[in-house]
Protein backbone atom coordinates (compact mmCIF):
# COMPACT_ATOMS: atom_id res chain seq x y z
CA UNK A 1 0.00 0.00 0.00
CA UNK A 2 2.77 2.35 0.96
CA UNK A 3 4.48 1.63 -2.31
CA UNK A 4 1.34 2.47 -4.25
CA UNK A 5 1.02 5.81 -2.49
CA UNK A 6 4.71 6.51 -3.07
CA UNK A 7 4.27 5.61 -6.73
CA UNK A 8 1.33 7.97 -7.12
CA UNK A 9 3.16 10.76 -5.31
CA UNK A 10 6.18 10.27 -7.46
CA UNK A 11 4.19 10.64 -10.65
CA UNK A 12 1.56 13.03 -9.36
CA UNK A 13 2.19 15.53 -12.15
CA UNK A 14 1.75 12.86 -14.75
CA UNK A 15 -1.45 11.65 -13.15
CA UNK A 16 -2.80 15.19 -12.98
CA UNK A 17 -2.04 15.51 -16.66
CA UNK A 18 -3.78 12.24 -17.42
CA UNK A 19 -6.83 13.12 -15.35
CA UNK A 20 -7.28 16.55 -16.91
CA UNK A 21 -6.66 15.14 -20.37
CA UNK A 22 -9.36 12.52 -19.89
CA UNK A 23 -11.69 15.18 -18.53
CA UNK A 24 -11.20 17.44 -21.55
CA UNK A 25 -11.56 14.58 -24.03
CA UNK A 26 -14.76 13.57 -22.30
CA UNK A 27 -16.03 17.15 -22.70
CA UNK A 28 -15.05 17.09 -26.35
CA UNK A 29 -16.66 13.80 -27.23
CA UNK A 30 -19.89 14.36 -25.36
CA UNK A 31 -20.19 17.68 -27.18
CA UNK A 32 -19.37 16.28 -30.60
CA UNK A 33 -21.95 13.56 -30.22
CA UNK A 34 -24.93 15.25 -28.66
CA UNK A 35 -24.00 18.92 -28.43
CA UNK A 36 -24.47 18.59 -24.70
CA UNK A 37 -21.29 19.37 -22.89
CA UNK A 38 -20.84 19.78 -19.18
CA UNK A 39 -21.41 23.26 -17.77
CA UNK A 40 -22.31 24.38 -21.27
CA UNK A 41 -25.45 26.23 -20.18
CA UNK A 42 -23.62 28.05 -17.47
CA UNK A 43 -20.69 28.87 -19.74
CA UNK A 44 -23.09 29.91 -22.46
CA UNK A 45 -24.66 32.50 -20.20
CA UNK A 46 -21.24 33.90 -19.32
CA UNK A 47 -19.80 34.04 -22.83
CA UNK A 48 -23.14 35.41 -24.00
CA UNK A 49 -22.91 38.34 -21.62
CA UNK A 50 -19.40 39.21 -22.79
CA UNK A 51 -20.25 38.72 -26.46
CA UNK A 52 -23.28 41.00 -26.11
CA UNK A 53 -21.11 43.80 -24.74
CA UNK A 54 -18.61 43.39 -27.53
CA UNK A 55 -21.25 43.15 -30.24
CA UNK A 56 -22.87 46.37 -29.08
CA UNK A 57 -19.75 48.21 -30.14
CA UNK A 58 -19.11 46.19 -33.28
CA UNK A 59 -22.68 46.46 -34.56
CA UNK A 60 -22.28 50.17 -34.75
CA UNK A 61 -19.82 49.85 -37.61
CA UNK A 62 -21.94 47.62 -39.81
CA UNK A 63 -25.25 49.42 -39.45
CA UNK A 64 -25.10 50.69 -43.04
CA UNK A 65 -24.90 47.20 -44.50
CA UNK A 66 -27.72 45.97 -42.30
CA UNK A 67 -29.92 48.94 -43.23
CA UNK A 68 -29.45 48.19 -46.91
CA UNK A 69 -30.44 44.58 -46.35
CA UNK A 70 -33.56 45.54 -44.43
CA UNK A 71 -34.43 48.09 -47.07
CA UNK A 72 -34.28 45.40 -49.73
CA UNK A 73 -36.59 43.16 -47.70
CA UNK A 74 -39.05 46.02 -47.18
CA UNK A 75 -38.91 46.71 -50.87
CA UNK A 76 -39.77 43.14 -51.75
CA UNK A 77 -42.61 43.12 -49.22
CA UNK A 78 -44.04 46.44 -50.40
CA UNK A 79 -44.18 45.06 -53.90
CA UNK A 80 -46.38 42.24 -52.69
CA UNK A 81 -49.04 44.53 -51.21
CA UNK A 82 -52.51 44.16 -52.68
CA UNK A 83 -52.64 47.89 -53.48
CA UNK A 84 -49.88 47.49 -56.03
CA UNK A 85 -52.07 45.37 -58.28
CA UNK A 86 -54.80 46.74 -60.51
CA UNK A 87 -57.40 44.68 -62.24
CA UNK A 88 -58.01 45.73 -65.84
CA UNK A 89 -61.55 44.43 -65.53
CA UNK A 90 -63.46 46.80 -63.24
CA UNK A 91 -66.11 44.27 -62.34
CA UNK A 92 -63.46 42.17 -60.65
CA UNK A 93 -62.44 43.01 -57.15
CA UNK A 94 -59.34 41.91 -55.35
CA UNK A 95 -60.41 40.24 -52.16
CA UNK A 96 -57.98 39.27 -49.52
CA UNK A 97 -59.51 36.31 -47.79
CA UNK A 98 -58.02 36.34 -44.36
CA UNK A 99 -59.38 32.89 -43.59
CA UNK A 100 -57.09 31.40 -46.19
CA UNK A 101 -54.09 32.77 -44.40
CA UNK A 102 -53.00 30.51 -41.63
CA UNK A 103 -53.86 32.80 -38.79
CA UNK A 104 -55.12 30.18 -36.39
CA UNK A 105 -52.90 28.19 -34.13
CA UNK A 106 -54.09 24.85 -35.47
CA UNK A 107 -53.00 25.37 -39.01
CA UNK A 108 -50.06 27.62 -38.46
CA UNK A 109 -46.85 25.76 -39.13
CA UNK A 110 -44.00 28.24 -38.76
CA UNK A 111 -43.42 30.92 -36.21
CA UNK A 112 -40.71 33.56 -36.66
CA UNK A 113 -38.82 35.16 -33.81
CA UNK A 114 -36.28 37.93 -34.25
CA UNK A 115 -32.82 37.56 -32.72
CA UNK A 116 -29.38 39.14 -33.00
CA UNK A 117 -26.09 37.43 -33.65
CA UNK A 118 -23.61 38.10 -30.87
CA UNK A 119 -20.77 35.78 -31.80
CA UNK A 120 -19.94 34.37 -35.15
CA UNK A 121 -16.98 32.63 -36.69
CA UNK A 122 -16.27 31.33 -40.17
CA UNK A 123 -12.62 30.46 -39.78
CA UNK A 124 -12.93 26.88 -38.57
CA UNK A 125 -14.43 23.68 -39.86
CA UNK A 126 -17.09 23.59 -37.18
CA UNK A 127 -18.61 27.02 -37.04
CA UNK A 128 -21.18 28.06 -34.51
CA UNK A 129 -23.15 31.24 -34.10
CA UNK A 130 -24.37 32.60 -30.80
CA UNK A 131 -27.72 34.37 -30.58
CA UNK A 132 -29.03 36.65 -27.86
CA UNK A 133 -32.30 34.75 -27.40
CA UNK A 134 -32.71 31.63 -25.32
CA UNK A 135 -35.22 29.27 -23.77
CA UNK A 136 -36.82 32.13 -21.82
CA UNK A 137 -37.84 33.67 -25.13
CA UNK A 138 -39.09 30.31 -26.39
CA UNK A 139 -36.14 29.16 -28.44
CA UNK A 140 -35.62 25.40 -28.45
CA UNK A 141 -33.28 23.04 -30.22
CA UNK A 142 -33.82 22.17 -33.89
CA UNK A 143 -35.29 25.52 -34.84
CA UNK A 144 -33.92 26.90 -38.08
CA UNK A 145 -32.27 30.28 -38.44
CA UNK A 146 -32.76 32.61 -41.40
CA UNK A 147 -30.84 35.77 -42.16
CA UNK A 148 -32.57 39.17 -42.20
CA UNK A 149 -33.15 38.76 -45.95
CA UNK A 150 -34.56 35.26 -45.55
CA UNK A 151 -31.56 33.19 -46.60
CA UNK A 152 -30.77 30.04 -44.63
CA UNK A 153 -28.12 30.32 -41.93
CA UNK A 154 -28.24 27.26 -39.68
CA UNK A 155 -30.01 25.23 -37.04
CA UNK A 156 -30.17 25.80 -33.27
CA UNK A 157 -28.30 23.04 -31.46
CA UNK A 158 -28.27 24.12 -27.83
CA UNK A 159 -29.99 26.71 -25.70
CA UNK A 160 -29.43 28.27 -22.32
CA UNK A 161 -31.95 30.60 -20.59
CA UNK A 162 -30.89 33.75 -22.44
CA UNK A 163 -28.65 32.61 -25.29
CA UNK A 164 -28.59 29.94 -27.93
CA UNK A 165 -26.02 28.26 -30.15
CA UNK A 166 -26.60 27.77 -33.84
CA UNK A 167 -24.79 25.22 -35.97
CA UNK A 168 -24.07 27.21 -39.10
CA UNK A 169 -24.37 25.81 -42.62
CA UNK A 170 -20.58 26.11 -42.54
CA UNK A 171 -20.19 23.11 -40.28
CA UNK A 172 -18.85 19.80 -41.50
CA UNK A 173 -21.59 17.86 -39.73
CA UNK A 174 -24.45 19.98 -40.99
CA UNK A 175 -26.88 18.29 -43.38
CA UNK A 176 -29.85 20.23 -44.71
CA UNK A 177 -32.55 19.03 -47.06
CA UNK A 178 -32.75 21.51 -49.94
CA UNK A 179 -34.43 21.63 -53.34
CA UNK A 180 -33.92 23.22 -56.73
CA UNK A 181 -36.31 26.11 -57.08
CA UNK A 182 -36.93 25.39 -60.77
CA UNK A 183 -37.85 21.72 -60.62
CA UNK A 184 -38.43 21.00 -56.94
CA UNK A 185 -36.03 18.04 -56.88
CA UNK A 186 -34.39 17.70 -53.53
CA UNK A 187 -30.94 16.79 -52.29
CA UNK A 188 -28.72 17.19 -49.26
CA UNK A 189 -26.61 20.24 -48.62
CA UNK A 190 -23.28 19.67 -46.91
CA UNK A 191 -19.99 21.44 -46.39
CA UNK A 192 -16.56 19.85 -46.73
CA UNK A 193 -14.79 22.39 -44.56
CA UNK A 194 -12.66 23.77 -47.36
CA UNK A 195 -14.07 27.01 -48.70
CA UNK A 196 -16.82 29.00 -46.96
CA UNK A 197 -18.11 30.24 -50.31
CA UNK A 198 -18.72 26.72 -51.61
CA UNK A 199 -21.34 24.38 -50.16
CA UNK A 200 -21.95 20.96 -51.69
CA UNK A 201 -25.32 19.71 -52.86
CA UNK A 202 -25.42 15.93 -53.11
CA UNK A 203 -28.00 13.31 -53.91
CA UNK A 204 -29.63 15.06 -56.85
CA UNK A 205 -30.19 12.54 -59.70
CA UNK A 206 -28.50 13.28 -63.03
CA UNK A 207 -31.83 13.11 -64.84
CA UNK A 208 -32.64 16.56 -63.48
CA UNK A 209 -31.56 19.40 -65.76
CA UNK A 210 -29.24 21.67 -63.79
CA UNK A 211 -27.49 24.82 -64.97
CA UNK A 212 -25.00 27.08 -63.27
CA UNK A 213 -27.02 29.91 -61.78
CA UNK A 214 -29.99 27.81 -60.69
CA UNK A 215 -31.40 28.85 -57.34
CA UNK A 216 -31.39 26.41 -54.45
CA UNK A 217 -34.09 26.86 -51.82
CA UNK A 218 -35.04 25.10 -48.60
CA UNK A 219 -37.02 21.94 -49.29
CA UNK A 220 -40.60 21.15 -48.36
CA UNK A 221 -39.35 17.95 -46.75
CA UNK A 222 -37.10 19.68 -44.28
CA UNK A 223 -38.31 19.42 -40.69
CA UNK A 224 -36.44 22.56 -39.65
CA UNK A 225 -36.54 25.07 -42.48
CA UNK A 226 -39.70 26.64 -43.85
CA UNK A 227 -39.96 25.79 -47.57
CA UNK A 228 -38.91 28.11 -50.35
CA UNK A 229 -36.36 30.27 -48.60
CA UNK A 230 -33.17 30.88 -50.56
CA UNK A 231 -30.14 28.81 -49.62
CA UNK A 232 -27.78 29.54 -52.47
CA UNK A 233 -27.02 29.57 -56.15
CA UNK A 234 -25.43 26.73 -58.12
CA UNK A 235 -21.92 27.92 -58.96
CA UNK A 236 -20.41 24.80 -60.45
CA UNK A 237 -21.06 21.20 -61.40
CA UNK A 238 -18.50 18.58 -60.41
CA UNK A 239 -18.55 15.83 -62.99
CA UNK A 240 -18.37 12.41 -61.44
CA UNK A 241 -19.06 9.56 -63.85
CA UNK A 242 -19.07 6.88 -61.20
CA UNK A 243 -22.44 7.80 -59.73
CA UNK A 244 -25.83 8.72 -61.00
CA UNK A 245 -25.98 11.75 -58.75
CA UNK A 246 -24.72 15.25 -59.15
CA UNK A 247 -22.27 16.92 -56.84
CA UNK A 248 -23.13 20.60 -57.17
CA UNK A 249 -21.18 23.51 -55.82
CA UNK A 250 -23.51 26.02 -54.23
CA UNK A 251 -22.62 29.59 -53.31
CA UNK A 252 -24.56 30.40 -50.13
CA UNK A 253 -26.97 33.34 -50.24
CA UNK A 254 -26.29 34.33 -46.65
CA UNK A 255 -23.06 36.20 -46.15
CA UNK A 256 -21.85 34.44 -43.04
CA UNK A 257 -19.27 37.05 -42.26
CA UNK A 258 -21.63 39.89 -41.51
CA UNK A 259 -24.67 38.28 -39.98
CA UNK A 260 -26.37 40.68 -37.65
CA UNK A 261 -30.11 40.30 -37.27
CA UNK A 262 -31.65 36.92 -37.92
CA UNK A 263 -34.97 35.11 -37.59
CA UNK A 264 -35.33 31.97 -35.56
CA UNK A 265 -38.04 29.89 -37.17
CA UNK A 266 -39.97 27.37 -35.18
CA UNK A 267 -41.69 24.49 -36.93
CA UNK A 268 -44.71 24.10 -34.69
CA UNK A 269 -45.23 20.54 -35.87
CA UNK A 270 -41.62 19.49 -35.44
CA UNK A 271 -42.16 17.25 -32.42
CA UNK A 272 -45.07 15.46 -34.05
CA UNK A 273 -43.22 14.98 -37.32
CA UNK A 274 -40.02 13.69 -35.83
CA UNK A 275 -41.90 11.39 -33.46
CA UNK A 276 -43.84 9.88 -36.34
CA UNK A 277 -40.63 9.48 -38.29
CA UNK A 278 -38.92 7.76 -35.40
CA UNK A 279 -41.88 5.50 -34.66
CA UNK A 280 -42.03 4.40 -38.28
CA UNK A 281 -38.36 3.62 -38.29
CA UNK A 282 -38.65 1.60 -35.10
CA UNK A 283 -41.54 -0.34 -36.43
CA UNK A 284 -39.86 -1.25 -39.68
CA UNK A 285 -36.58 -2.17 -38.08
CA UNK A 286 -38.04 -4.23 -35.28
CA UNK A 287 -41.15 -5.92 -36.65
CA UNK A 288 -41.29 -8.60 -33.97
CA UNK A 289 -41.90 -6.26 -31.10
CA UNK A 290 -44.51 -4.25 -32.94
CA UNK A 291 -46.33 -6.65 -35.28
CA UNK A 292 -47.93 -4.90 -38.19
CA UNK B 1 1.28 39.58 -6.30
CA UNK B 2 2.34 41.89 -9.11
CA UNK B 3 3.30 38.81 -11.03
CA UNK B 4 -0.18 37.33 -10.67
CA UNK B 5 -1.89 40.54 -11.80
CA UNK B 6 0.50 40.89 -14.71
CA UNK B 7 -0.31 37.38 -15.86
CA UNK B 8 -4.05 37.81 -15.46
CA UNK B 9 -3.98 40.99 -17.56
CA UNK B 10 -1.92 39.13 -20.15
CA UNK B 11 -4.40 36.26 -20.19
CA UNK B 12 -7.37 38.58 -20.69
CA UNK B 13 -5.59 40.41 -23.49
CA UNK B 14 -4.69 37.22 -25.31
CA UNK B 15 -8.17 35.78 -24.88
CA UNK B 16 -9.65 38.94 -26.34
CA UNK B 17 -7.34 38.79 -29.35
CA UNK B 18 -7.99 35.09 -29.86
CA UNK B 19 -11.76 35.26 -29.65
CA UNK B 20 -12.56 38.62 -31.22
CA UNK B 21 -9.74 39.06 -33.70
CA UNK B 22 -8.19 35.79 -34.81
CA UNK B 23 -11.44 33.87 -34.88
CA UNK B 24 -13.57 36.70 -36.23
CA UNK B 25 -11.47 37.65 -39.23
CA UNK B 26 -12.75 36.33 -42.56
CA UNK B 27 -11.71 32.81 -43.45
CA UNK B 28 -8.09 32.85 -44.64
CA UNK B 29 -7.61 29.35 -45.95
CA UNK B 30 -8.80 25.88 -45.00
CA UNK B 31 -5.35 24.99 -43.70
CA UNK B 32 -4.53 28.21 -41.92
CA UNK B 33 -6.04 28.98 -38.58
CA UNK B 34 -3.81 31.34 -36.61
CA UNK B 35 -3.73 31.02 -32.86
CA UNK B 36 -1.93 33.10 -30.33
CA UNK B 37 -3.36 32.80 -26.83
CA UNK B 38 -1.15 29.85 -25.83
CA UNK B 39 1.94 32.05 -25.57
CA UNK B 40 0.40 33.11 -22.28
CA UNK B 41 1.42 29.63 -21.11
CA UNK B 42 4.87 29.96 -22.65
CA UNK B 43 5.43 33.22 -20.81
CA UNK B 44 4.52 31.97 -17.35
CA UNK B 45 7.38 32.24 -14.84
CA UNK B 46 10.08 29.60 -14.51
CA UNK B 47 9.21 29.17 -10.87
CA UNK B 48 5.70 27.86 -11.52
CA UNK B 49 5.12 24.31 -10.33
CA UNK B 50 4.34 21.76 -13.08
CA UNK B 51 1.05 20.71 -11.49
CA UNK B 52 -0.17 24.29 -11.12
CA UNK B 53 0.86 24.87 -14.73
CA UNK B 54 -1.33 21.96 -15.81
CA UNK B 55 -4.34 23.37 -14.01
CA UNK B 56 -3.78 26.85 -15.45
CA UNK B 57 -3.41 25.38 -18.93
CA UNK B 58 -6.59 23.37 -18.53
CA UNK B 59 -8.67 26.37 -17.50
CA UNK B 60 -7.13 28.68 -20.11
CA UNK B 61 -8.00 26.16 -22.81
CA UNK B 62 -11.46 25.67 -21.41
CA UNK B 63 -12.24 29.39 -21.45
CA UNK B 64 -11.22 29.57 -25.11
CA UNK B 65 -13.28 26.44 -25.76
CA UNK B 66 -16.45 27.82 -24.31
CA UNK B 67 -16.10 30.94 -26.43
CA UNK B 68 -15.45 28.97 -29.58
CA UNK B 69 -17.95 26.17 -28.94
CA UNK B 70 -15.56 23.27 -28.81
CA UNK B 71 -15.53 22.20 -25.13
CA UNK B 72 -12.36 20.26 -24.36
CA UNK B 73 -10.51 20.70 -27.65
CA UNK B 74 -8.20 23.58 -26.80
CA UNK B 75 -8.02 22.49 -23.16
CA UNK B 76 -6.61 19.16 -24.26
CA UNK B 77 -4.03 20.77 -26.55
CA UNK B 78 -2.99 23.25 -23.84
CA UNK B 79 -2.48 20.35 -21.43
CA UNK B 80 -0.07 18.69 -23.84
CA UNK B 81 1.83 21.94 -24.13
CA UNK B 82 1.93 22.44 -20.37
CA UNK B 83 3.10 18.89 -19.81
CA UNK B 84 6.03 19.23 -22.20
CA UNK B 85 7.09 22.74 -21.10
CA UNK B 86 9.00 21.85 -17.88
CA UNK B 87 11.08 19.19 -19.65
CA UNK B 88 11.94 21.54 -22.45
CA UNK B 89 12.98 24.28 -20.06
CA UNK B 90 15.25 21.88 -18.22
CA UNK B 91 16.90 20.91 -21.48
CA UNK B 92 17.26 24.43 -22.85
CA UNK B 93 18.50 26.38 -19.84
CA UNK B 94 22.24 26.83 -19.37
CA UNK B 95 23.77 24.07 -17.33
CA UNK B 96 26.09 26.11 -15.15
CA UNK B 97 23.48 28.27 -13.45
CA UNK B 98 21.84 26.58 -10.51
CA UNK B 99 19.10 29.18 -10.30
CA UNK B 100 17.25 31.15 -12.89
CA UNK B 101 18.48 34.66 -13.23
CA UNK B 102 15.36 35.86 -14.96
CA UNK B 103 11.72 35.58 -14.07
CA UNK B 104 10.21 34.01 -17.16
CA UNK B 105 11.19 32.54 -20.54
CA UNK B 106 12.09 35.25 -23.04
CA UNK B 107 14.68 35.81 -25.77
CA UNK B 108 16.69 37.62 -23.16
CA UNK B 109 16.67 34.93 -20.52
CA UNK B 110 17.08 31.89 -22.73
CA UNK B 111 18.95 33.62 -25.56
CA UNK B 112 17.48 33.77 -29.04
CA UNK B 113 18.38 30.39 -30.47
CA UNK B 114 17.17 28.25 -27.55
CA UNK B 115 14.13 30.48 -27.18
CA UNK B 116 13.10 30.00 -30.81
CA UNK B 117 13.51 26.25 -30.37
CA UNK B 118 11.41 26.49 -27.22
CA UNK B 119 8.49 28.28 -28.86
CA UNK B 120 8.73 26.30 -32.10
CA UNK B 121 8.59 22.93 -30.39
CA UNK B 122 5.77 23.90 -28.05
CA UNK B 123 3.74 25.58 -30.80
CA UNK B 124 4.25 22.53 -32.95
CA UNK B 125 3.18 20.10 -30.23
CA UNK B 126 0.15 22.25 -29.43
CA UNK B 127 -0.98 22.36 -33.05
CA UNK B 128 -0.21 18.70 -33.69
CA UNK B 129 -2.47 17.61 -30.86
CA UNK B 130 -5.17 20.16 -31.74
CA UNK B 131 -5.30 19.21 -35.41
CA UNK B 132 -5.02 15.53 -34.51
CA UNK B 133 -8.18 15.76 -32.42
CA UNK B 134 -9.95 17.62 -35.22
CA UNK B 135 -8.74 15.05 -37.72
CA UNK B 136 -10.18 12.19 -35.64
CA UNK B 137 -13.65 13.53 -36.21
CA UNK B 138 -13.16 14.87 -39.70
CA UNK B 139 -10.73 15.10 -42.59
CA UNK B 140 -7.95 13.13 -44.28
CA UNK B 141 -4.40 12.38 -43.20
CA UNK B 142 -2.88 14.66 -45.81
CA UNK B 143 -5.01 17.52 -44.51
CA UNK B 144 -3.83 16.74 -40.99
CA UNK B 145 -0.16 17.00 -41.94
CA UNK B 146 -0.50 20.15 -44.01
CA UNK B 147 -2.72 21.84 -41.47
CA UNK B 148 -0.35 21.09 -38.60
CA UNK B 149 2.62 22.63 -40.38
CA UNK B 150 0.67 25.55 -41.82
CA UNK B 151 -0.90 26.46 -38.48
CA UNK B 152 2.42 26.18 -36.68
CA UNK B 153 4.06 28.40 -39.28
CA UNK B 154 1.37 31.07 -39.15
CA UNK B 155 1.38 31.08 -35.35
CA UNK B 156 5.16 31.46 -35.26
CA UNK B 157 4.80 34.23 -37.77
CA UNK B 158 2.62 36.00 -35.22
CA UNK B 159 4.65 35.16 -32.12
CA UNK B 160 8.10 36.16 -33.31
CA UNK B 161 7.12 39.71 -34.37
CA UNK B 162 5.37 40.08 -31.01
CA UNK B 163 8.59 39.15 -29.25
CA UNK B 164 10.48 41.66 -31.36
CA UNK B 165 7.94 44.47 -31.09
CA UNK B 166 7.12 44.15 -27.40
CA UNK B 167 10.28 43.17 -25.58
CA UNK B 168 9.27 42.40 -22.03
CA UNK B 169 11.18 44.40 -19.43
CA UNK B 170 13.34 41.88 -17.64
CA UNK B 171 15.31 42.65 -14.58
CA UNK B 172 18.35 40.60 -13.85
CA UNK B 173 17.58 38.97 -10.54
CA UNK B 174 20.30 39.03 -7.97
CA UNK B 175 20.18 38.19 -4.32
CA UNK B 176 21.51 41.61 -3.41
CA UNK B 177 18.93 43.63 -1.58
CA UNK B 178 16.02 41.28 -2.12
Amino acid sequence: MRNVILFIRRYLTFFTFLLLQILSLWFLYSYNKFHQAQFLQWANELTGQINTRYKKVENFFVLGEENKRLHRVNDSLLNLLAQQYVQPDTTKRLVVDTLLQDSTRQTRRYYFRPASVIYNSTSGEKNYIQLDRGSVEGITENMSVLNADGSAVGIVVSVSPHFSQVMSLLHVRQKVNVALKKTGDFGTLEWDGADPSVLLLKGLPKSVPVKVGDVVVSSRYSFNFPPGYPVGVVSGIVSDNSTNFYVLKVRPSARFNNLQHVFVVENLQYTEQSKLDEDTRKRIEDPKRNPR
Amino acid sequence: MREVIRNIVRLLLFLFIEVYVLHSIPHLHRFISPSLYFIFLLWLPFSIRPRLLLWIAFFTGLIVDYFLQSPGLHASACLVLAFIRPFLITVLTPRDSTEFNYREPSPQSLLWAPYVIYITLLTFSYHTWLVFLEWLSFGSFGDFLIKTFASTAISLLLIIPIELLFPRQMRYRTNVGS
